[in-house]
């Protein structure tokens, strides 16, 4: 998968966990849990829904790093290339 | 006969609007078996039944409004239906008796049969607009999606709803919301006697332990720390049992079970408290599987009656937005609830040492007519205490 791709699979999951938010909306560079109003919970749900889409299981010592959209698609980026067969 | 009458599905809740019947006259039903499905302020609830028999006769069509308390069915305990009942069961496919009046205007989106449930399950929609659609009447299955493949959208909903020359759901649900939240934060400041207390919990054996066993496990069954609390706060309610009770005529009722409502903010607006059942009892991988299944329904619309009216104390954590200490409004007929603040990183002494640690607020309010401070302080220093040993929860 390339970067827009991933990008398109995190709004994807984005738009399941925040309905109501505009995908076209969302800044990449701004926190996520403060755009869409995310809680601890929302944020497991879009971390298994990342599990299920990208087979990327992220450990929890990493969650700080998943801050805004860019960060996010950074992150699986360098998670998928360091993967067999993706 | 038993009588099937619409229940309390809260304490503010004065009626509820009856969406569909999930059986048919001549059902045969269990204890626990959903038998309908009820619109209330909250969204539409999946109403249980609580009595085992057969369906004898419905009095209530879909779309009626009815209060609490209300007759809605018939429950045959033993035995199939009389012949009276027989012969004015509905069609196949119908779920009124012959004498009813007109079926309500208003489409179902969630009809009674699997089949058909299933079928709109299966549409290209999202949660949103599905929920949309059940609160506007409209039926998913005719509408056009505009979305990315084809996909129902919210505006694809409301397009459909305001084309529709008729519909009884009223225009603005988020004021309604905010007027039954009112009504019933109102009625608890008026008749509930409050008291508040607070304790400052060191959370660090707590959090390490909750480290060490997610880095174990893969994402779908990690726990967060707020199941560690449920946990906490059920068995705290073991030893002091006066909290987990409810006010009644006059009376405190003490609670055998304890359900632990939990307190979840919808999205739209609002905020839902459904019960998590027999707390205390559960593991603490099924309590965060079933928090996690209890929110997601929540904010999806679906939750059970039984769960809408079981709670019997609330937990409400507003940590995540930035709140240290939470004094909560109870609420009735409950007798306490408790508030979770943010987890922050304070200098803490520990064996004569000042050292940095994580913390966190939590605050108990109660209901003074049924308990003292002296026992609430038991029960925080109790919740306390037991987070201190993470690994018995």
């Amino acid at each position: 998968m390339n970067r827009e791709q991933i990008r398109q699979a995190v709004l994807e999951v984005l738009r399941e966990i925040a309905p109501e938010a505009d995908p076209a909306s969302i800044d990449p560079h701004v926190s996520l849990r403060d755009q869409l109003d995310i809680d601890s919970m929302d944020f497991l749900n879009f971390l298994i829904a990342l599990d299920k889409q990208l087979h990327v299981d992220i450990p929890e010592r990493d969650y700080g790093q998943l801050t805004n959209l860019d960060a996010c698609v950074n992150y699986l980026m360098d998670r998928r290339a360091g993967q067999p067969n993706q | 006969m038993a009588e099937f009458v619409m229940p309390q599905l809260g304490a503010d809740m004065s009626a509820g609007t009856l969406t569909c019947w999930r059986k048919q006259v001549g059902d045969a039903v269990h204890r626990g078996d959903i038998i309908a499905e009820v619109e209330t302020e909250k969204g539409n609830i999946d109403v249980e039944v609580f009595s085992d028999g057969t369906i004898e006769k419905f009095l209530i069509s879909p779309g009626e409004r009815v209060p609490v308390g209300a007759l809605m069915a018939l429950i045959r305990e033993d035995g199939p239906p009389t012949r009276a009942a027989q012969s004015s069961a509905a069609p196949a496919g119908g779920t009124l008796p012959e004498s009813a009046t007109a079926p309500s205007e208003r489409p179902k989106i969630v009809p009674g049969r699997r089949a058909e449930r299933h079928a709109v399950e299966r549409l290209a929609i999202s949660p949103s607009a599905r929920r949309l659609a059940r609160e506007l009447g409209v039926d998913p299955a005719i509408v056009h999606g505009t979305g990315h493949g084809g996909a129902i959208t919210r505006k694809d909903i409301e397009q459909a709803a305001t084309s529709k020359s008729t519909t009884n759901v009223p225009a603005d649900r988020s004021a309604r919301i905010r007027q039954t939240i009112a009504a019933a934060m109102s009625r608890s400041k008026r008749e509930i006697p409050h008291y508040y207390l607070s304790t400052t919990i060191d959370m660090h054996r707590a959090l390490e332990w909750l480290s060490e066993q997610n880095a174990k496990r893969p994402v779908a069954e990690r726990i967060l720390y707020g199941a560690l609390v449920l946990k906490a706060v059920a068995f705290a309610l073991r030893e002091v049992p006066e909290l987990n009770a409810v006010w009644q005529d006059g009376n405190v009722v003490l609670k055998k079970q304890i359900h632990v409502g939990v307190a979840v903010s919808l999205r739209q607006g609002g905020l839902v408290a459904p019960a998590l059942h027999d707390t205390d009892e559960l593991t603490l991988d099924e309590l965060m599987q079933r928090m996690r299944d209890l929110v997601n329904r929540t904010r999806a619309g679906s939750l059970r009656s039984s769960e809408m009216s079981d709670p019997t104390i609330t937990v409400t954590s507003l940590g995540e937005q930035g709140v240290e200490s939470v004094y909560a409004v109870i609420y009735p007929p409950q007798v306490a609830m408790v508030g979770v603040g943010k987890i922050v990183e304070r200098a803490w002494c520990v064996d004569c040492k000042v050292v940095p640690r994580r913390v966190v607020t939590v605050t108990l309010s109660a209901d003074h007519r049924v308990s003292d401070g002296h026992r609430g302080g038991v029960f925080l220093a109790a919740v306390d205490r037991l987070l201190q040993e993470p690994e018995k929860l």
